[in-house]
């Protein structure tokens, strides 16, 4: 079986989003595999570490900076990589469409990606995914079982969870709970400066973006910062509820 | 046509229903604002729909008794392909997330996901919505014979019915076979509110404890309050409290009047989940906490001693 691993390299959520000319600016700050897309790269790796005979793809669809996510991925353990390489900032259904392209040049059976992209906010990858492809799809899987082409596991729905059977090929879109994913060994960061990374232009794909972004503004909410010291618990406790009640007009 | 997706569950129009109506009468884009209801067994829902649109239509079919993806997908890019739709409007919730990008990718039109505001600009629309974990404001702009918009839950306000029922008519549609089976559901069920609803959450972290500390603290003032509870991601991943309780980028996103949060310290993955919450009240040990970067009021001291006395001083 052959697995694509659909990644996305995004700001470190512990660094300060930074702005300029209107626009969020990744410059300088630390960038990292987006977390939710960690979970698929780890099933992928164990399905194959399961005994099954499987291979790991790994593809990005972004800048030049993007490969330093995929060789993180091919640290984990992925087998090769394949980066499409644009500046164009494309919404997530126009990059489903190469992320499809690739999926059928490489023959795959199963893909993964995160269920919601830290970058974009956004839910939408994976089930367009799955429809250029025709295939089925499940989205926030927290447990999955693999028996030859079968799959089952359980999903996150609207009110609680669902536990469900599908047949490859399949888009899967991860969440929390379905594994831990390891950090990268030395030994493995080496190892994978040698695996097979290959850059393919954007061009081939004829692809446009289906909207654009004309402005990105740092939310700023005015907070009242009303902060009492607790060391007499009593009395802060009744000077904070006496300001939800007739301040704030939160609690009756 | 602008095509409303009728959001429903148990016989009623859920909330996002009356909201969807609003950013469509917002967009005032041309045609009528036209609900689509799809389901088995559906009448008490066309019936209460029809006095929020200008026409409804029904595919009431055995088929759609369970919800999903594909079949969903399907039965909307057929409606709107027919009916010549410039907008298709589907709920913000996490299934109408999941089938969107279908629709959209099927009508080869741009996807707006989870919008907060929307205008239209000539034949195209411009939409406000957020990203970078909440953090930050986009403006994107589309221009398209057809556009498919997810609004944000509960960012727009809920419309009023009118008086006037507007036509039914009923469709056919010719649906795809289904490819993932649903062996079981498990749902957690709670006697409280439920987080989306509530005007009042209460929700906990690491700093309360334990398990049981929760059920004190957090439990204990939500009680007083009539409010619903949340948790942490970290207080879920211990096994504390269920997932369904879980505020924050993997979790549940809720903008109450009121979050109280005790014993958070206020990691960008939980700020994103409540950020947005009208008044945002922390209880915390310390006073460097990011929580409290963004409370409008708050307490640094022990959780232990501070909520036993804000539950006394409520009762008084």
């Amino acid at each position: 079986m052959r697995i694509l691993v659909v990644i996305r390299q995004v700001l470190d959520a512990e660094e300060t989003v930074r702005l300029r000319g209107g626009e969020v600016d990744l410059g300088a700050s630390k960038l990292v595999v987006d977390t939710m897309d960690e979970y698929g790269v780890e099933q992928a790796l164990r399905i194959r570490e399961g005994g099954m005979e499987a291979e790991v793809i790994a593809l990005a669809v972004g800048p030049e900076r993007s490969h330093e996510a995929l060789r993180t991925v091919l640290a984990m353990g992925a087998d090769r990589a394949i980066h499409v390489q644009t500046e164009l900032l494309l919404d997530p259904i126009a990059l489903s469409k190469v992320a499809a392209a690739i999926a059928k040049q490489e023959n795959v059976d199963l893909i993964f990606c995160g269920g919601q992209q830290a970058d974009w906010d956004s839910h939408a990858l994976g089930a367009a995914m799955a429809e250029r492809l025709q295939w089925p799809q499940v989205t926030w899987v927290n447990a999955l079982q693999v028996e030859g082409r079968k799959l089952s596991g359980r999903h996150d729905a609207e009110d609680g969870s669902e536990m469900f059977t599908v047949e490859l090929p399949v888009v899967l879109t991860t969440q929390q709970g379905l594994n831990e994913p390891r950090y990268p060994t030395v030994p493995n960061i080496m190892r994978a400066k040698r695996k097979e990374l290959r850059v393919q232009p954007l061009e081939t794909f004829q692809v446009e973006p289906k909207l654009n972004v004309v402005g990105e503004e740092i939310q700023v909410k005015t907070r009242l910062h009303k902060i009492l010291d607790g060391k007499d618990a009593p009395a802060a406790a009744a000077k904070l509820i006496g300001l939800l009640r007739e301040e704030a007009r939160v609690i009756a | 046509m602008i095509l409303i997706v009728v959001e429903h569950a148990n016989g009623k129009l859920s909330k996002s229903t009356y909201e969807m109506t609003t950013c469509a009468r917002e967009l005032s884009r041309e045609g009528p604002v036209t609900a689509l209801v799809l389901g088995s067994g559906t009448v008490a829902v066309a019936n209460a729909v029809e006095l929020l649109v200008d026409q409804v239509l029904v595919v009431d079919s055995p088929e759609l008794a369970q919800y999903d993806p594909e079949t969903w997908s399907a039965a909307v890019a057929q409606i709107a392909t027919e009916g010549e739709a410039n907008t298709v409007l589907i709920s913000g919730s996490r299934s109408g997330r999941e089938y969107s990008p279908r629709v959209a990718v099927k009508l080869d039109a741009p996807l707006l996901e989870d919008v907060v505001s929307v205008t239209s600009q000539g034949n195209g629309v411009s939409a406000q919505r957020y990203t970078y974990l909440a953090r930050v404001t986009e403006t994107i702009t589309a221009d398209a014979p057809v556009i498919v918009i997810t609004p944000k839950q509960a960012a727009f306000a809920a419309a009023t019915p009118g008086t006037q029922p507007a036509e039914q008519f009923d469709a056919d549609l010719s649906l795809p076979q289904r490819r993932v089976e649903i062996t079981g559901k498990s749902q957690e069920k709670t006697s409280r509110i439920s987080l989306a609803d509530a005007e009042i959450v209460v929700a906990g972290g690491r700093g309360v404890g334990s398990a049981e500390g929760f059920q004190t603290l957090v439990e204990g003032l939500a009680d007083q309050l009539g409010a619903a509870v949340a948790a942490t991601r970290a207080i879920v991943d211990a096994g504390w409290r269920p997932y369904s309780e879980q505020v924050g980028q993997t979790g549940k996103t809720v903008q109450p009047k009121a979050y109280i949060a005790i014993g958070i310290s206020g990691a960008v993955q939980h700020l994103s989940g409540m950020g947005k919450s009208k008044c945002i009240v922390a209880v915390n040990k310390d006073a460097d906490a990011p929580i409290f970067k963004v409370a409008d009021y708050g307490i640094v001291g022990d959780v232990n001693q501070v909520v036993p006395a804000m539950i006394a001083a409520i009762r008084k």
